[in-house]
């Protein structure tokens, strides 16, 4: 467990390469069983962190709306359609 | 007859131009005549005076024609003139009556076919690259999925709407749309402005900057795409801190942007593709991982319960673990006694023999040896010895003191011989033993006598013989 981030301030991709890491070692099966049930619920922390990520699949789509000089004065909504 | 008629030379009835006349005359038929031509030529020196008008040649192998661009016309021309660029310039012509020439007033410039814009590109790609802004290491990594990503394209029409259908299928996300015009004049300073300005946001601001741009734009002719290679946009590509995908145009067609951008998409829908992974196919990962994690940590436990059963059934009775070391705590313990017992008497004897030899009477013998040695010595240190010390002393001093007197007695003999020779000498030198030969001494007055004048005067005398004094004359008793 050389990763020093904690789960939750993982990006996708971090805990994801991270889980894929843990159940690869857990896999191999040479863990001592009081580091694979760490492992495990180490694994298990990052699986619901790469779940959380994936449910944030929120679509909001807006669009910049620029003043005279050309510079971003604000959004609006555009229908997705 | 000659009052009716001129006498006239041939031409002499032309009518008489001035110079303006003429050049006026000259100005309106051209300007009249050329009033909205397209000329085809390459373009030569190109001049751009801070004025903003541009000036510069057309030719051909055989002419050269001049041109200018007013300001206003310049700003908004799609293709800006390059040197060495075939082109096709509509406009019209005119004079300039006060140097005698005549120009080209341009209103719109195209490239002269695809071949004279392909070769103007070309010319503009080697330039960039050689800049280094096309070198592979400046490419930027996308990130595996993006929070929140900015499109820069026109916010209507097919291509935003592919993209955020793709995008809403894949894995929907949050998406800024920066508005930009993808053909025309305004095209490429939008666009590089649009690029700049994703740039310019904060992270999680208001307006939250994108992790990832996605520049897009449909298929079109070249002249369309033609923004896309545009030097500002192209630079504004590669200055960009946010990775980007470009997508402009169809699979086939190549602008420049492409080069400078982190990855090419095909097409707009592609570049979603790019942009986001599938959240099915992740979601059915992140199950697949925790069955499989599962999965693993029952087998290891089971693993390990079985290779334990294993394990004790290969285990001996505790008993028999104990049997041979009670065995052998037995027969050591049955040792102990005797082996200190032993150990006890051996010492003992040990202790007995180095003290026998530690008894009052091989002290005595010590102290009577002693003893006996100090009398033996004591028994020599008499009175005889100090006394045969002496008397040997004593001789030597004996001998010392013969020698001595030895010495003494040579040295008075020798000087007695001497002293005897001569007073031998003394005496038979001296006037005595004369006397024994007769002769005598005469003195007067205690004094020898030895003129006959002397004697005379003399009161007394007295001869002296050898056997003693006489007096003569009235001479004092002796």
């Amino acid at each position: 467990m050389s990763e020093q981030k904690t789960v939750d301030e993982m990006t996708f991709e971090e805990a994801m390469a991270e889980l894929e890491r843990v159940v690869n070692q857990l896999e191999r099966g040479d863990v001592p069983l009081e580091d694979s049930i760490k492992l495990y619920e180490r694994g298990a922390a990052l699986k619901k962190r790469c779940e959380t990520k994936l449910k944030e699949a929120e679509e909001k789509v807006a669009a910049i709306t620029l003043d005279a000089e050309g510079n971003p004065a604000g959004t609006t909504r555009i229908e997705g359609k | 007859m000659s009052d009716l008629i001129d006498d006239t030379g041939p031409g002499t009835n032309a009518p008489e131009f001035t110079v303006s006349e003429i050049s006026g005359a000259v100005k309106k038929m051209i300007e009249g005549e050329f009033a909205h031509v397209r000329i085809r030529g390459e373009i030569g020196r190109v001049s751009r005076p801070r004025s903003g008008h541009v000036y510069l040649d057309l030719k051909d192998d055989r002419a050269v024609l001049s041109g200018v661009i007013w300001k206003g016309v310049a700003a908004r021309l799609v293709t800006q003139p390059e040197e060495g660029l075939e082109v096709v310039a509509t406009g019209r012509l005119t004079t300039f009556p006060g140097q005698s020439k005549y120009q080209i007033v341009i209103e719109d410039i195209a490239p002269a076919g695809i071949g004279a814009l392909m070769a103007m590109l070309e010319k503009r790609k080697k330039a960039l690259e050689a800049e280094g802004l096309f070198a592979a290491d400046r490419k930027r990594p996308l990130p595996y999925l993006p929070e929140v990503i900015g499109v820069i394209t026109s916010p209507s029409g097919a291509v935003i709407r592919d993209i955020l259908h793709r995008l809403r299928e894949r894995f929907p996300r949050k998406v800024l749309v920066w508005p930009v015009a993808v053909q025309g004049e305004k095209c490429a300073p939008e666009v590089a402005r649009a690029i700049a300005g994703f740039n310019r946001l904060t992270p999680g601001g208001a307006l939250p900057r994108p992790d990832l741009l996605i520049v897009a734009r449909g298929g079109g002719s070249i002249e369309d795409l033609w923004g896309f290679n545009e030097e500002i946009v192209v630079r504004a590509a590669a200055a960009s801190q946010i990775p980007l995908i470009s997508a402009v145009g169809h699979e086939t067609d190549t602008t420049l942007i492409d080069y400078a951008a982190d990855r090419r998409a095909p097409t707009p829908s592609a570049a979603a593709e790019l942009a986001v992974p599938v959240r099915m196919d992740l979601l059915a990962w992140a199950d697949g991982q925790g069955g499989r994690l599962t999965h693993a940590l029952t087998r290891a436990v089971a693993l390990r319960g079985q290779r334990m059963k294993d394990l004790a059934r290969a285990l001996p009775r505790p008993a028999q673990l104990v049997e041979s070391a009670r065995q052998r705590l037995d027969y050591t313990g049955d040792r102990l006694g005797p082996a200190l017992v032993a150990t006890a008497q051996g010492r003992r004897v040990k202790l007995s023999q180095v003290s026998g030899s530690l008894r009052p009477a091989a002290l005595r013998r010590l102290t009577a040896d002693a003893r006996r040695h100090l009398a033996e010595r004591a028994g020599r240190l008499t009175r005889d010895m100090l006394q045969r010390d002496i008397a040997r002393k004593r001789r030597e001093l004996d001998t010392v003191l013969a020698r001595l007197s030895r010495a003494g007695s040579v040295q008075t003999d020798a000087w007695r011989r001497r002293i005897d020779g001569l007073e031998r000498m003394r005496q038979s030198l001296g006037y005595t033993e004369t006397l024994k030969r007769g002769y005598a001494v005469v003195r007067g007055g205690g004094k020898v006598i030895t003129t006959r004048s002397r004697a005379e005067a003399a009161p007394s005398l007295e001869i002296e013989f050898q056997d003693g004094r006489l007096a003569i004359g009235d001479a004092p008793k002796r």
